[in-house]
């Protein structure tokens, strides 16, 4: 889509924002506006809701009713916030650590009851905020500051979880694909029930950095790599290339997962 | 027209008349039956009722629903109650109306799930990180159940804070004859911005210090966070701004203390030696104050309503004529330190302490009145 004036949509004094160089959620962030945007989105009842780490800061930058709440728990107030005001969208922002691992209890639990709200997980492998830790998403081989010697344990595959767990739209999205990530989260929203979208997206100033994998560029071009159709390529020609032990497993995107609520 | 009312289910009546449309919770003893209640009478006047997952999502959701513009209550124990209190410090921060309903029972941990205790208190107070207000309550009785419940949600609302409501299991599963008709309900509603919503700033104070809250989904758009803001709901660390916003917190309940901090007395105007006592503690205290005054002797009672803000000036003026002071407590000694800060010598200090699981006795008391006595003598 073009000509959107993301401006018009920001909040301005709150500027200049806090995220670094090449992060990858500023992506998500323009995609989720211009998702708004082709919606046509009632900007005074649309409700942005997000807990707590680098991911859930977006929030603070739009200019719509925004609510920053605690660690790993933004879907328990999205829940009874809808519940008390069903005319409002709301949309949680989280990310791994917030989503899967603090909140992983209330991911589920908002997956089953299937109520009406829009979650988008961005998942960048690592806590970012907190500068660097391992997140439950962190493949196994995975450098970080909690795991020197590389993450020992397996990683959630969010999506599946949420599958498992009842929501009836899945969906997941990369920055590397920034205009497939529009309509994907329209979808999302527009969806009525629990739509969970899981989106990759990038940390270059940790993640990148202890895995050497470079910095936003670098790492957008490494996450197109993984991209299912272009990974089947790629390892069919072993040139996949990644320091970690074994290379990251191929990202499927787009609709994984869909049913009337 | 007088009914048998058990003092959970008074709280129920008591939140629903008060306008509460939300309600959402967790099972635990012995507060089940608020949420059961809940779940039944809710729906029929259009609110809505919710199990969440577990409390620090019950209060997560009743915090959504507030902000959406709800009046909104959870209720639990004293395991529930220690995980609310992450949300507790939010709510004190953002400043969003709720009330929370902690019926006690033994603790620490898992502790004695169906007997009473007030061994939550202090917890009350100071249970999430770093200052914050609160307002607690602490009924003695069905009725008074009933009464602070209302008086919860108009402070709440009023005052944009969390506001506690703590008593013990006794309390919660007793039965009396209630006549609800002839009970005090408490109405405050909460002040709506009147700026256009260009013009408003989500934590810009009125001269009570309380920022008017609009309600999401209204035409205001704001943002609310759980960091440090300015006045206008930004995320701020400038120490001037960082330092207002917490004096402002405090003040804004200091002021309003009148309306929030009540007692109820016996005898204290000729007593020589009076008992502290709040929730089923006091009812123990009364029996034994009113059978010691039946014999002649010059004991008083003097019962907060209002844990915190504790009626400090009131029992200041009371510690002031006379010289021995009992604090009866279901707890190791926690209201008691209270006690002796606000007394600070002016007259001597003793506790009578239970803390078994189950409820202090009028025995208790008058023994621990008559050892103080004859330490005295
Ligand atoms: S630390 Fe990582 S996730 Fe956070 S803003 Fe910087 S690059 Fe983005």
């Amino acid at each position: 889509m073009t000509g959107i004036e993301y401006r018009d949509r920001l909040r301005r004094q709150m500027l200049p924002h806090i995220l670094c160089p090449g992060c990858g959620h500023g992506i998500v962030l323009k995609a989720l506006l211009r998702a708004a945007r082709s919606l046509e989105l009632d900007w005074d009842r649309t409700v942005f809701v997000a807990g707590i780490g680098c991911s859930s800061r977006l929030v603070g930058y739009i200019d719509g009713c925004t609510l920053h709440t605690t660690h790993g728990r933004a879907l328990t107030f999205a829940t009874g916030m809808k519940l008390a005001r069903p005319e409002l969208t709301v949309i949680v922002i989280t990310g791994d650590g917030d989503g899967l691992a603090i909140g992983g209890n209330h991911l589920i639990h908002a997956a089953r009851r299937d109520v009406d709200l829009t979650c988008l997980l961005l998942n960048n492998e690592t806590y970012g905020m907190t500068g660097g830790q391992a997140a439950p998403t962190a493949e196994p081989g995975a450098i970080s500051t909690t795991t020197p010697g590389g993450a020992r344990e397996r990683s959630f595959d969010a999506c599946a979880l949420a599958v498992a767990a009842g929501a009836s739209f899945v969906a997941r999205g990369a920055t590397s694909l920034p205009l497939e990530l529009d309509g994907l989260i329209a979808r999302g929203i527009a969806h009525r029930g629990f739509s969970f979208l899981e989106i990759a997206s990038d940390c270059p100033e940790y993640f990148g950095r202890y895995n050497q994998l470079g910095r936003g560029p670098e790492m957008l071009q490494l996450q197109r790599r993984r991209l299912d159709e272009v990974d089947r390529t790629l390892r069919a020609k072993r040139s996949l290339g990644s320091r970690r032990a074994e290379g990251p497993p191929p990202l499927r995107t787009g609709v994984l997962h869909e049913r009337p609520a | 027209m007088s009914e048998l009312l058990q003092g959970n289910r008074a709280c129920v009546q008591a939140a629903i008349a008060s306008g509460c449309r939300f309600f959402a919770g967790y099972p635990i003893t012995p507060s089940s039956e608020i949420a059961e209640s809940m779940a039944r009478l809710l729906p029929e006047v259009g609110g809505v009722f919710m199990q969440m997952e577990d409390e620090m999502a019950s209060l997560g959701a009743v915090l959504g629903a507030s902000l959406a513009g709800s009046p909104a209550m959870t209720a639990t124990s004293g395991p529930g109650f220690s995980l609310m209190q992450e949300h507790i410090g939010y709510a004190a921060l953002a400043e969003i109306p709720c009330v929370v309903i902690d019926v006690m029972r033994g603790g620490p941990s898992t502790g004695l799930p169906t007997r009473p205790s007030q061994g939550d208190v202090m917890q009350a107070r100071w249970g999430t990180h770093g200052d914050h207000p609160v307002v607690a309550l602490v009924p003695a009785s069905v009725p008074e159940i009933y009464e602070l419940t209302s008086l919860a949600f108009a402070l709440s609302e009023r005052l944009r804070v969390p506001a506690l409501v703590l008593y013990d299991e006794v309390v919660g599963h007793l039965r009396e004859p209630v006549d609800l008709g002839t009970l005090r309900l408490s109405r405050a509603e909460r002040r709506r911005p009147t700026v256009e919503p260009s013009a408003y700033r989500p934590y810009a104070p009125d001269a009570d210090l309380v920022p008017p809250l609009a309600d999401f989904g209204t035409g205001y758009r704001f943002h609310v966070t759980g960091l440090t803001h300015d006045e206008a709901g930004r995320p701020t660390e400038d120490p001037a701004v960082v330092g207002a916003l917490h004096r402002r917190l405090q003040e804004k309940v200091a002021r309003a203390r009148d309306d929030v901090v009540s007692f109820a007395g016996i005898g204290l105007e000729d007593a020589e030696v009076v008992v502290v006592a709040y929730g089923i503690a006091a009812r123990a205290a009364e029996r034994a104050v009113t059978d010691a005054r039946a014999r002649g002797e010059r004991l008083g009672l003097f019962r907060p309503r209002t844990l915190w803000p504790f009626p400090d000036v009131e029992l200041r003026a009371v510690a002031e004529r006379v010289h021995t002071i009992v604090v009866a407590e279901m707890n190791l000694g926690q209201v008691v330190l209270e006690v002796e800060r606000i007394v600070a010598g002016r007259a001597r200090v003793e506790a009578c302490l239970r803390a078994d699981g189950t409820a202090l006795t009028p025995d208790d008391v008058a023994h621990a009145v008559a050892s103080a006595a004859g330490a005295l003598a």
